[in-house]
């Protein structure tokens, strides 16, 4: 508890199974303000399962989450934690594809999101500035009123990350970010992704190595449910245990 | 403020379609009516009444197409609502009957007459007066909406499995509505009813004032139903119909978007059902029959999923074809449904109006330059 103090994310012992199988196995880890990490695994180490756990989506079997080093995120559903301030990224992007692009951001914005004010809300000019802005950051300015549908894959990509944006978070939790991207989109998430963490904190979870060595940040190795190494990109790249289980096929 | 937020609820199609309701309500009575029964314009009573029942269906379509074509829950009971409101408005009508019984009993219906009830059961209390049974018309489908919306979407139960639910509440429903320990007439239901208001049932005019009601409850049910989808919470909802999980992870309560659109849905139907019972004389059990709820599903789906408007024209016009149908190929009107429902399936899975809304597409792209605007309130399909 006093090592969760200062950090944004810790994770300590957190272990959840699905009938006797072992999805995260005593996993801890902390993430600091402002920090961004990569997560890196083989399939089946975990990384889902640890998204979920963080999100609300699964409860843990037992182990502490703990969120600005003092809300108990086991304790909360989904939306709570969404409220709280953290936005979560899909691997296959998940936008609202029979809306617009406009109307997708409109949707995700920090605003109340209980019913009834949602039922009378209308866009404050302010909220309309941000929109504009979220566009220009997003690079979808030209396709506000395209629906979402219409977009190529990259742009989806980006527009799932202009959403968590919106919503303001202080940690952003992203799964393969660059999967199905084309390499100049991939390069240019990077930047993206870099220049989101200069003001929040960010969880890459992913399996390109290009572009985990292009982010350039510390990374953990999740091994059958529990961190093996961390360390930048080289150290974790000449470790044998590393190399063994995941680099070296 | 006022202006802006009545033209985003209300697009051409729209206009266009409360333009017609408004003719109808006039013309329909004014033929019925005023025009002589020689004349070629006279409608027959007949026609006022069978036109009453379809757009009763109507605005059963358009509560199912409000939780089904906007909140991707496909209800395969909403019947129950409907015949709860029905009920409702059934039991106020019994009670005005009065003394003019067959028994002749002013303070209890035949029917408990019949089974030998001494006294009026407690639920029947205050169904003497017109404004409470009307509240119960909205309260108790709403009531038992929100209880069954409460525990089936806290415990998230989608798709299927949740259809399988609402079939099953229905169903649960017609079992109880017969027994005649219910309260409510058996299987024989609430009928031989005198009067509404004070005006004669068995009158033209009563009939045409009816139906008139009826058009004026779908006109403000779709009004209500337009806000909702057209507000920031409609686009919530189309969110939970298309990615569910996205909505939960940007921090909406999914279940009580659901509860809200499931319960304000279920208060619709059963005014449907309450307009209906006056103007066909009856309500009893078979009424909450899942044949007839899934039924709706098909209107819906002929005219139009997720369009309001489709739905209501689904519905008129499959009851229509009902009509012709039953009465010449009686035995032949469920495969016909049946071929419908597949047909509409299959080539036309934006119904009837999604074929209509093809056309202006063209001559928008030749037509000078960006709309942007138009764009993007064209109806979410």
């Amino acid at each position: 508890m006093e090592l969760a103090h200062g950090s944004v994310l810790y994770l300590d012992g957190v272990t959840v199974s699905f009938d006797g199988f072992r999805a995260l196995n005593e996993l801890s880890f902390i993430v600091e303000p402002g920090e961004m990490r990569a997560i890196i695994g083989p399939n089946g180490a975990g990384k889902t399962t640890m998204m979920d756990v963080i999100t609300g989506k699964t409860t843990p079997d037992h182990g502490d989450i703990f969120f600005n080093g003092e809300i108990d995120l086991t304790k909360l559903d989904e939306a709570d934690i969404a409220q709280l301030g953290i936005g979560r990224k899909f691997q296959k992007p998940t936008v609202f594809e029979s809306q617009s692009v406009f109307d997708n951001l409109e949707l995700s914005l920090k605003d109340d999101r209980r019913v009834f004010p949602v039922l009378f809300s209308t866009l404050s000019n302010k909220q309309n500035q941000r929109i504009d802005e979220l566009l220009e950051t997003i690079r979808l300015t030209g396709q506000r009123h395209e629906l979402a549908a219409n977009l190529s894959h990259g742009q989806k990509q980006w527009l799932e990350i202009g959403m968590l944006l919106a919503q303001e978070p202080k940690l952003l939790l992203v799964d393969e970010p660059a999967a199905g991207m084309t390499d100049a989109e991939t390069a240019e998430t990077a930047i993206l992704l870099k220049e989101i963490a200069k003001t929040k904190a960010v969880v890459v979870v992913e399996h390109d190595m290009v572009f985990v060595r292009d982010l350039d940040v510390k990374v953990s190795v999740l091994h059958e449910g529990s961190i093996l190494a961390e360390g930048n990109m080289d150290e974790v790249s000449n470790d044998e245990r590393v190399i063994e289980v995941y680099l070296g096929r | 403020m006022r202006n802006s937020f009545l033209i985003k609820t209300l697009d051409k199609n729209s206009v266009l379609f409360l333009t017609l309701l408004a003719i109808i309500a006039v013309i329909v009575p004014v033929a019925n009516l005023v025009m002589p029964p020689q004349s070629p314009f006279h409608l027959s009573t007949y026609w006022v009444v069978l036109l009453g029942k379809y757009l009763c269906y109507a605005l059963l379509a358009l509560s199912v197409d409000l939780v089904w074509g906007y909140a991707g829950i496909l209800t395969l009971g909403h019947g129950a609502f409907f015949a709860l409101g029905g009920y409702a408005m059934g039991m106020y009508l019994m009670r005005q009957i009065g003394a003019r019984g067959v028994y002749g009993n002013p303070d209890l219906p035949d029917f408990m007459v019949f089974l030998n009830w001494s006294e009026l059961p407690w639920f029947w209390s205050g169904f003497d007066m017109f404004p409470f049974a009307m509240l119960m018309v909205l309260f108790v489908p709403g009531l038992l909406a929100f209880a069954f919306g409460w525990f089936a979407f806290r415990s998230r139960v989608t798709g299927v499995y949740l259809s399988i639910i609402t079939q099953a509440l229905t169903y649960a429903l017609m079992l109880a509505f017969f027994r005649n320990n219910m309260g409510f007439g058996g299987n024989n239901g609430l009928t031989d009813f005198k009067d509404i208001l004070g005006f004669n049932l068995q009158s033209d005019a009563t009939r045409s004032g009816l139906f008139v009601a009826t058009v004026v409850a779908l006109m403000l049910a779709f009004l209500i139903s337009r806000a909702i989808i057209k507000s920031r919470f409609g686009k919530v909802l189309i969110g939970v119909r298309d990615a569910e999980s996205r909505t939960r992870f940007l921090g909406y309560r999914v279940e009580n978007y659901k509860l809200f659109v499931w319960t304000i849905s279920a208060m619709i139907a059963g005014v449907a059902g309450a307009l209906y019972v006056p103007q066909v004389g009856i309500i009893n059990p078979s009424e909450f029959a899942p044949a007839n709820s899934i039924e709706t599903v098909i209107w819906v789906a002929v005219g139009g999923r997720g369009t309001l408007i489709g739905a209501a024209f689904g519905a008129v016009l499959v009851n229509f074809a009902k009509t012709w149908f039953t009465g010449a190929l009686p035995e032949l009107w469920l495969f016909a449904l049946g071929a419908l429902f597949i047909f509409t399936t299959i080539f036309l899975p934006k119904g009837i109006l999604g074929l209509l809304a093809r056309k202006p597409k063209k001559p928008r792209k030749s037509k000078s330059g960006k709309q942007p605007d138009q764009q993007s309130t064209q109806p979410a399909e």
